[in-house]
């Protein structure tokens, strides 16, 4: 498989054309926006966070394919789960789409959110999956603040900076 | 003179020979030949160029204005000789006329911090385009901030074209000043900037020209054009980077209150009062870029050899070409069909977000631009986020076309399969 058909497998190309989750959600109480000033990303994730639990999670927005399915797949692999368990998720997640993936960790608990590896080897899209993530985090943390891949994604992979 | 030496002995426009000039046309991306598509962007560099900054440092590097010795005179000449170029170039009237900046930018800040702030009082309004580049709209918004006065904007049609009825009904007695580009980097519209200036002046109203897009494929002449100001960047017209032109009438210049404090803007300077340097130099404060103005004016020779005319048929027949296939593609919608045209072909493909198409076209190495463009309020115009955009230089060729053509069928390919 090239490195074009790695990125753009047919389950990413299937999110970005019918993603999963997408709209605005009712009784949300958690919101927080994203945006990508270089192509125009933009993106609104709304939770229903209980207690540390992610009971419901929808997004909006507009983007790329890529970041349109990784907010797809983002919302249907973090349901139920907890605010640390995401944290995890993601921490991981961001170590395999930058190429900087940790020692020892297994890349098959991610589970679907594998087919994203890809990514790696296209350093300036990067941002385009891991907006969504960062959208969701600043979510939970519950700062109101707008995040945008311009400041603050203090984790974007050396080529990224460079770029 | 050695450096014109190599420049010679082309009769007629021959674009594999041009290409030679360029030493990174023979690059690859991604293992294949580059397709430079990215020129409104910025463009190559032709070798005369690089020697020519290159040559600066090794043989003539010293500060200008400065020294009284050897090095500092070769290249205080040098430097100087470019502005007479580049005055020679625009036809201004006078060489005085010629300010040294950044870029396109950077001149009309200028213009916005010095002309505007001294013109420009609550309720006065400022003339722009629905088309402007987001350097046309900013300073103005910035300047409008500062001084209580009013930007307004003539629309633009379906096609990207200026809406001549509306700029007449727009421009009224509190319109202190009309900016406006000549050529839209997003759509490639050419602006009828004749009309524009002479409709402006019927009301007293100086004109600021954006020429960043314009002056790598038309002939500037301020004095022909009537313009008040006239802006363009080194870069765009196969010069270096960080240097660009502001034009002004004389009489303007001299009015206005300096933009940068520094050496070399002044002619005497105590605690209780500074006296302002003459034209030019009140405008460039602190050294400026020396190499960057020397490759500006080994470039314009350059463009003056290739031929402004020979190479505005060569790219429309690009421009012409690549909108005929572009538009045997189904799934391509061309953004911006205005009746006059230059360098710029914007596009988007049904369903693919311009970036995805991007990164296509790069594995197939064809570099072209997405996004925005600076130029947000375009996009919102035509109700899109983004475009693709594929813009033309001279030493660009029918088998780029070809080349580009065939990578959107790469992209339709790749977003078929679900």
């Amino acid at each position: 498989m090239s490195e074009l058909d790695e990125l753009y497998q047919e389950v990413i190309i299937d999110h970005s054309r019918r993603p999963k989750n997408f709209g605005t959600l009712e009784g949300a109480n958690r919101k927080a926006e994203g945006n990508n000033p270089l192509c125009g990303d933009q993106i609104t994730v709304y939770l229903h966070l209980d207690q540390d639990v992610i009971r419901d999670i929808r997004f909006e927005g507009s983007g790329c394919a890529l970041s349109k399915a990784s907010a797809s797949m983002m919302t249907a692999s973090v349901k139920t789960k907890t605010r640390t368990e995401v944290k995890q998720l993601f921490e991981q997640f961001h170590g395999m789409i930058t190429g900087e993936q940790g020692d020892g960790r297994d890349p098959s608990a991610l589970g679907k959110l594998a087919v994203f590896s890809g990514v790696r080897e296209f350093p300036l899209r990067v941002k385009c999956v891991s907006l969504p993530w960062h959208t969701l985090r600043a979510s939970l943390d519950g700062t109101g603040q707008p995040v945008s891949t311009e400041e603050g994604f203090t984790e974007a992979p050396k080529e990224e900076r460079a770029a | 003179m050695s450096r014109d030496a190599a420049l010679v002995g082309r009769a007629s426009f021959d674009v594999e020979r041009i290409r030679e000039d360029f030493p990174i046309l023979k690059a690859q991306a991604h293992g294949r030949p580059i397709v430079y598509l990215d020129n409104a962007a910025t463009a190559q560099k032709p070798q005369a160029v690089i020697d020519a900054v290159s040559r600066y440092y090794a043989q003539d590097n010293a500060n200008v204005h400065r020294g009284v010795h050897w090095l500092s005179e070769q290249a205080t000449r040098a430097y100087e000789e470019a502005r007479d170029r580049v005055q020679q170039f625009i036809n201004a009237a006078d060489r005085r006329e010629v300010i040294f900046v950044r870029g396109t930018t950077e001149a009309i800040n200028l213009v916005a911090q010095t002309y505007g702030r001294t013109h420009m009082r609550a309720g006065d309004e400022v003339l722009i385009s629905g088309m402007e580049h987001h350097s046309n709209i900013v300073p103005w918004q910035i300047l409008c901030e500062m001084t209580g006065a009013r930007l307004r904007v003539v629309p633009i049609n379906d096609d990207g074209e200026l809406l001549l009825d509306e700029f007449e009904r727009l421009l009224n007695p509190r319109t202190r000043l009309v900016a406006i580009t000549w050529v839209s980097n997003a759509l490639g519209t050419v602006n009828p900037i004749r009309r524009i200036i002479e409709t402006a002046h019927a009301w007293k109203v100086p004109v600021l020209v954006d020429a960043a897009q314009a002056a790598p494929h038309l002939a500037i002449d301020v004095q022909a054009l009537g313009c008040d100001f006239c802006a363009f960047s080194g870069h765009k017209l196969y010069g270096p980077t960080g240097i660009g032109v502001l034009y002004g009438k004389a009489d303007l210049l001299e009015a206005m209150p300096p933009y940068q404090g520094g050496g070399d803007m002044i002619r005497s300077v105590t605690f209780e009062k500074t006296v302002y340097n003459s034209l030019p130099y009140k405008f460039e404060a602190g050294t400026p870029h020396i190499a960057g103005v020397i490759g500006l004016g080994t470039a314009i020779d350059y463009v003056n050899h290739v031929g402004l005319e020979a190479l505005a048929v060569h790219e429309q027949e690009l421009l012409l070409g690549a909108t005929e296939a572009l538009r045997r593609i189904p799934e391509v919608r061309l953004i911006g069909t205005a009746q006059e045209k230059i360098g710029v072909i914007s596009f988007v493909i049904d369903g693919v977000h311009p970036h995805d198409v991007g990164t296509v076209l790069d594995r197939e190495g064809v570099a072209i631009r997405t996004g925005h463009h600076c130029a947000q309020p375009v996009m919102a115009r035509f109700g899109i986020p983004a475009t693709c955009r594929a813009s033309f230089a001279f030493y660009n060729t029918k088998d780029d076309v070809d080349v580009l053509v065939r990578a959107i069928g790469k992209v339709l390919e790749v977003f078929a399969h679900v």
